[in-house]
């Protein structure tokens, strides 16, 4: 089992170096090939009292005069020996800003992820259970509607109904406008987060829902279910005891493999709500060509992403004894 | 009194045809069986002619689109969802036909342990594997680590209680090593010995004849003989419906002399006897009325000749 579980983490962590070598080289070709100048982006609306000099001084500041190869070995190298760079549109350490964002992003992320599986598991459950009636009716209908919109139009009407118009919740940013960072309660912090939490969340809610409806009805018609009601089991226990396990497995690899588009998500979430998580700070990098920091982000995400799927890997052989044990086990 | 009556049952299936046009398409037409206490009966018949039907019919596990009429009757009681609830996996016991019955995300040991099991039970599994020749660890096992035969045994021991007055077998031998047939068949034989109803469903006569006492022969989902187990034996000439005869005549030890034609699947409608068109010696009366059962020579029969 131990070295089972060692095979499994050796192989993961030579794949995750070989994908975080492949994504940084293309990222960064990306970023070098985009028509966006990163001098004039910086400075911005004091096009007029900078000159070509000026430019051509911050321009070799950044190393940007350098051909291509030489930038990306040059970064590639401090980062081997853990140094992120400067983020240019920030003038902070990148680890520090990503290390701020995520502190924020993570809570954000962590809220809709845990709200879109246990909605999702649970309606696709109830729907699949009561197969045909207006309950299944109205889940597999809402479903449908969830994952044919947009998560950040959701975004918009959410805000117009319960921001604007209710007042209920805030209309926007991580912490409220005007108040000093000591003065900012745990309890600010989470009405922030719900409506961006939500918008988020829908985005895994109906394919969840749709995967655990579509196999548990599956395994409710399957022989051993029959013969499990023919010796006697039914009603909750049959569906916890026989049935559960079946169904997690979808929704676990769905769940797990949602990091990525949980990150998508929260790019738009949080544009739209002016939360200042990492996927806004990836929005401004990418429009302002901050190469260090929008490095630094495309290889958290990577990582985001990726330990999201291993986990979904590791799962999968808990729950499912035909992964994990070889069939040569029978003696 | 029969501990399980079975009278008059009829199974069908509404099924979707072409778009959302619905058809009923029977399965079982008009089927009577009847089970003693400390009795083995054997249903044989060709696949497809409604054997394991008959099984989930009397444990109430049909599909939802099947529809059917008749009565089923334990102890003199109408065996109804109330009182299978009852008597599911308590007095009333399923041997599955095959290894997908087994939960494949469980393991044997765990989902063999029902909530209705307590200690007895435990320990009565226990000496049935021993007795079977499945070893210990076979219950820290999952289902697809089993081999065929490993996978018959373990589900015949989910049928191992004291408790059990009727127990279905549904094709509980094929795939197992012959000692081992020989084993599980008196196993059930001394459930019967016990008191037990043993329905056992199968398609190996020879099986069949060694333990039971009465032999129904099933064709195209109606009972078309039932016959005491020693009228199988010689040419058949004691059996009655030509069926049977053909039946036992198939047999490599009998001759292995094959009919010509094949089972009606029941989505025709028929008019008379369902043999007919195969039946050697069938005239015009056989081709409109479908003949009720009849006592002969201490068995039942479903034809209009048989002497």
């Amino acid at each position: 089992m131990l070295r089972g579980i060692a095979v499994f983490t050796g192989k993961k962590i030579i794949r995750l170096f070989l994908l975080l070598a492949t994504v940084s080289m293309i990222t960064f070709a990306l970023v070098a090939m985009s028509p966006i100048d990163p001098v004039q982006s910086y400075i911005g609306a004091d096009v007029m009292r900078v000159g070509a000099e000026q430019r051509e001084e911050i321009a070799a500041y950044w190393g940007l005069d350098k051909p291509f190869a030489e930038r990306f070995m040059k970064w590639a190298g401090a980062l081997i020996q853990g140094d992120m760079g400067t983020s240019m549109i920030y003038r902070e350490a990148v680890t520090k800003v990503i290390g701020e964002r995520f502190m924020h992003s993570v809570w954000l992320m962590a809220f809709a992820w845990t709200l879109s599986g246990i909605i999702g598991f649970t309606v696709g459950a109830a729907a699949a259970l009561r197969k045909g009636s207006w309950l299944d009716r109205v889940i597999t209908g809402f479903c449908y509607t969830l994952a044919s919109t947009p998560a950040f139009w959701v975004g918009l009407l959410l805000m117009m109904i319960v921001a604007v118009w209710l007042g209920l919740l805030p209309v926007g940013l991580g912490v409220p406008a005007g108040m000093l960072a000591g003065s900012v309660t745990f309890f600010d912090y989470i009405r922030h987060m719900i409506l961006p939490g939500i918008t988020l969340s829908i985005v895994g809610i109906a394919p969840i829902a749709l995967h655990t409806r579509q196999k548990l009805i599956e395994v409710m018609d399957s022989d051993f279910i029959l013969f499990a009601r023919a010796r006697g089991e039914r009603g909750a226990r049959l569906f916890f005891r026989h049935a559960l396990r079946n169904i997690a497995l979808p929704a676990i690899t769905l769940q797990f493999a949602s990091f990525g588009e949980l990150f998508g998500g929260a790019v738009l979430a949080e544009q739209v709500f002016s939360y200042p998580g990492l996927g806004q700070a990836t929005v401004e990098a990418g429009l302002r060509g901050d190469v260090p920091l929008l490095m630094g982000l495309v290889l958290c995400s990577t990582l985001f992403v990726f330990t999201g799927n291993t986990l979904a890997d590791y799962f999968y052989h808990i729950v499912d004894p035909r992964l994990r044990l070889e069939k040569g086990a029978r003696r | 009194m029969a501990l399980l009556e079975v009278t008059q049952l009829s199974i069908s299936f509404l099924q979707y045809t072409k778009g959302s046009r619905q058809q009923t398409v029977t399965v079982m037409e008009n089927l009577d069986l009847a089970v003693n206490e400390g009795e083995i009966v054997a249903v044989v018949g060709a696949s497809g002619s409604g054997k394991s039907l008959l099984a989930h019919a009397i444990m109430g596990i049909l599909p939802a689109n099947a529809v059917y009429s008749g009565s089923i009757r334990y102890g003199g009681e109408l065996l109804d969802e109330h009182l299978l609830r009852q008597y599911r996996g308590n007095e009333i016991a399923l041997v599955p036909q095959s290894v997908t019955y087994l939960n494949p995300l469980m393991r044997v040991g765990s989902q063999l342990q029902t909530k209705l099991d307590g200690k007895a039970q435990a320990s009565e599994r226990k000496g049935l594997f021993k007795r079977l020749g499945l070893g210990e660890h076979v219950n820290r096992l999952f289902p697809f680590q089993l081999s065929g035969g490993m996978a018959r045994k373990v589900l015949v021991s989910t049928a191992a209680h004291s408790r059990s007055r009727l127990i279905i077998a549904d094709e509980p031998t094929p795939g197992m090593h012959p000692a081992d047939v020989a084993e599980a068949l008196s196993h059930f034989k001394q459930l019967a010995e016990e008191g037990c109803a043993v329905l056992f469903i199968t398609h190996d006569i020879e099986a069949a004849i060694q333990i039971a006492n009465r032999v129904a022969v099933i064709y195209a989902g109606a009972v078309v003989e039932v016959a005491p187990a020693s009228d199988f034996q010689g040419e058949g000439e004691q059996l009655r419906h030509p069926y049977s005869k053909a039946l036992w005549q198939a047999l490599p030890g009998n001759g292995f002399i094959p009919i010509a034609g094949s089972q009606p699947s029941k989505s025709m409608d028929l008019q008379g006897c369902l043999f007919a068109d195969r039946c050697m010696s069938a005239v015009d009366s056989c081709m409109s009325k479908q003949p009720e059962p009849r006592q002969l020579r201490g068995g039942t029969v479903r034809c209009l000749h048989a002497t």
